[in-house]
């Protein structure tokens, strides 16, 4: 007879983890192979597209989109994005050429991803992994069955060489440039990312993971990925994000386009844990088909101000689209993150789940939309967002939007507002808990719905990030 | 001075407020380990705010009086300076008549790590729990005990349980963490008669001379096998009367008229205590 827990997967066995110093932030001193100069005009833009021997379809989409970039305004909604453009590098290249095996990858750079525990990650859980150092990937590996079955996992600046046909049919259709100023931003000046294609029925046992690291300072990262999963095909996708703590401000855009169908399955998880003072604004966006289902996990913890809304545009009859969204705001951030679904076919169903904590002053807005184009008849959707609040100078903003243009459909919203409970804290202590342990449990049991939906690597890590979030946050 | 050779809890002359108004007004009560004591009375004649007043609930201020745990040798602990927490790590609990639930958080994670602290009251957060192995043993054999299905501690924390499931929790984490001084806060309300039964015998089987037990109720039939020591009744905010376990058994079948007109100093001071509450709810 089992006692009931789930050792690996609980906060307790992570609390052990505590008191270690946050191993995200260290600099790695590696020297760059090139390094474009500050500042972004269509000669940076070029000198990109040279350096990476593009063909002039891809220049000119580039030169394109930083016109469009250049034209519009900023967002006048969300965060204040008090980024001075001409102040970051855009591209730096880490290594003369990407790494097959980690002994291929230059030392520096290689010690850095074995401190973020990558290396052991792979061997253990994972079916292929790409690490990206600033601009470039500098190492990539998938299975050797997943190859030979036609799975490709490469970053995007190859899949350009080597796979140009499947890459154009898609690339830059699902977020044009013209879609946001940051979209444009990344068409402009992208550079790595993964494209991964599975072709039909493939499943994908194991996550695919990426890891994106920012090191130097005033950098700017803009990847790209493109995932295509063909009809009953099936694939879990993961990316984690970190980057040390400069004084200055750096800027983290990158723009995901996703195309899961007919009967196929995409699950996209990130675990992000940027450093405080990195703009992080991303555009993510799903294509599902009929029967498919689309699934982005969102955790969003660091980084000055994160701006990002996931969405799944359910195309055929049947897609299913799940968003689920945690975010973390501690001083000095904003977290103003959320989702979209677009019920475009009748009979599509959709679901978001968002949790935000917000603590020490900071800001945690929830902004979603749902929208159902006329026709899309017995469309389902579903939205619960719940917000914790630790202290009064904390705050928490929730913003739904619902566009609804056909009659025959059920939508629902829920939304709380809580905050940490005078009562729920003396129980705790009267257990003989500290507050600090009884806070960490709280909220560790406010966003227990999501984490349980991680593998189980991913849970204790977000566990453990989320451990790291709350030290000393009681006096 | 009464010096027994075991510990004791010493409550003195305790007065608490809550929002700026008295509640107890000068308490008096003395509790030997080993020892059972019954405290009933009325509604609103205070016995939950002396709980939580020794079990320091923020909301509850002390604003005379002492509560101090007294060593076999007379060493004096002043348990009013504790945070809760530490009170429970020197081996004061309470079993809540209205335990929060706290959702997300596994029954079993939260006992291991109340556990762990209990027993090693210097623990810091972030050192290690008691053993995993060690803990499952445990537990799995005090649920046995208690006949409660081992899954229970896989449910987060009195989140959806019912009124019996509460109340059974309760008694399961004062068996876990045998405290010193338990007070036992309407652990029979809202349980039916072979629920209250079993409560009765499950905490008399907790019990025994290592504990001291402070039975909050409204009914004999939790004292069935916890035959107390001495019956408190509370008035007005003050223990009025002590007695033995007869006085249990009289207060249970006549109700508190006698006591009322006995005392009328605190049947006055009830009396405007309800008054003011119901000022403030209107």
């Amino acid at each position: 007879m089992s006692t009931g827990f789930d050792e690996s997967s609980t906060l307790a066995a992570v609390h052990s983890q505590l008191g270690e110093i946050n191993k995200y932030d260290f600099r790695t001193d590696s020297p760059a192979v090139f390094k474009a100069r500050r500042g972004l005009d269509a000669s940076i833009v070029s000198q990109i597209s040279e350096m990476k021997g593009e063909p002039a379809w891809m220049r000119d989409f580039r030169l394109k989109s930083l016109e469009i970039f250049e034209s519009k305004p900023m967002p006048h909604w969300g965060g204040h994005v008090g980024i001075d453009f001409q102040d970051i590098f855009y591209y730096l290249k880490p290594a003369e050429q990407q790494g097959k095996t980690w002994e291929e990858v230059p030392d520096a750079i290689k010690k850095t991803f074995d401190r973020l525990g990558i290396p052991e990650a792979e061997r253990k859980f994972l079916s292929g992994v790409k690490a990206q150092f600033e601009s470039e990937v500098v190492y990539g590996s998938l299975q050797e069955d997943l190859a030979k079955k036609g799975v490709l996992f490469t970053d995007t600046d190859t899949a350009v060489r080597e796979h140009p046909d499947l890459l154009r049919e898609y690339f830059g259709k699902i977020i044009p440039p013209t879609d946001n100023k940051f979209a444009a931003l990344n068409s402009a000046v992208w550079s790595g990312g993964s494209f991964i294609y599975v072709p039909k029925g493939v499943k994908i046992e194991f996550p695919l993971q990426a890891y994106f690291r920012i090191n130097a300072e005033s950098m700017g990262q803009f990847e790209r990925t493109l995932i295509i999963v063909d009809e009953g095909a099936q694939v879990h996708y993961v990316e984690g994000c970190t980057a040390p703590m400069y004084s200055t401000e750096s800027l983290h855009s990158a723009v995901v386009e996703i195309v899961v169908k007919r009967g196929g399955r995409c699950r996209y998880t990130t675990i992000q844990n940027w450093a405080n003072n990195i703009y992080n604004l991303v555009t993510k966006r799903a294509m599902a088909y009929g029967d498919s289902m689309m699934e982005w996990i969102d955790g969003n913890l660091g980084s000055h101000l994160t701006m990002k809304y996931p969405a799944v545009y359910m195309m055929e009859p049947g897609a299913r689209g799940e968003i689920l969204s945690i975010a973390f705001a501690s001083a000095g951030q904003h977290q103003d993150a959320g989702a979209k679904l677009v019920h475009a076919a009748p009979h599509t169903s959709g679901r978001i789940v968002s949790k935000s904590i917000s603590k020490n002053g900071g800001r945690a807005s929830y902004r979603g939309l749902v929208r159902v184009e006329p026709g899309a008849k017995k469309s389902k959707s579903s939205v619960v967002c719940d917000a914790l609040i630790l202290d009064d100078r904390s705050r928490s903003d929730t913003y739904p939007y619902i566009e609804i243009e056909e009659q025959d459909v059920s939508i629902g919203h829920e939304a709380s507002v809580s905050k940490i409970g005078e009562e729920q804290l003396f129980y705790l202590m009267s257990r003989g808990l500290s507050e600090a342990e009884a806070s960490t449990m709280i909220v560790g049991g406010f966003i227990e719905p999501l984490v349980k939906e991680l593998p189980m690597e991913y849970a204790v890590e977000m566990n453990r990030l989320i451990e790291l979030q709350m030290e000393g946050s009681v006096g | 001075m009464t010096h027994a050779a075991k510990e004791t809890l010493v409550v003195s002359n305790l007065h608490v407020s809550v929002d700026g108004q008295e509640i107890l007004k000068g308490v008096n009560l003395e509790i030997g380990r080993g020892e059972i004591h019954a405290l009933m009375g009325p509604n609103g004649s205070g016995k939950s705010t002396l709980g939580y007043a020794i079990m320091g609930h923020p909301s509850y201020e002390v604003t005379s009086g002492t509560i101090e745990l007294v060593d076999a040798d007379g060493t004096r602990h002043d348990i009013l300076a504790m945070e809760p927490d530490q009170r429970a790590r020197a081996g004061v609990f309470l079993a809540f008549q209205r335990p929060m639930s706290i959702p997300g958080v596994r029954l079993a994670d939260f006992l291991r790590h109340a556990v762990t602290n209990v027993r090693n009251p210097d623990r810091k957060e972030g050192h290690e729990l008691m053993p995993m192995r060690d803990f499952r043993t445990e537990l799995k054999s005090k649920m046995g005990e208690l006949s409660m299905d081992t899954e229970f501690a896989r449910r987060y924390v009195n989140d959806g349980f019912s009124g019996g499931e509460m109340k059974r929790a309760e008694i399961l984490q004062l068996a876990m963490l045998r405290p010193k001084f338990a007070v036992l806060d309407e652990t029979d309300s809202g349980l039916d008669a072979d629920a209250v039964r079993l409560a009765s015998e499950s905490i008399a089987r907790i019990g025994g001379a290592e504990m001291g037990i402070l039975i909050i109720t409204h009914h004999e039939q939790l004292l069935e096998h916890n035959i107390p020591l001495k019956t408190h009744v509370m008035l007005g905010g003050k223990i009025v009367e002590s007695g033995g376990p007869e006085l249990a058994q009289e207060l249970h079948k006549r109700g508190y008229e006698r006591i009322r007109a006995a005392y009328p100093e605190a049947a006055a001071a009830e009396k405007a205590m309800e008054e003011s509450a119901r000022a403030v709810s209107v």
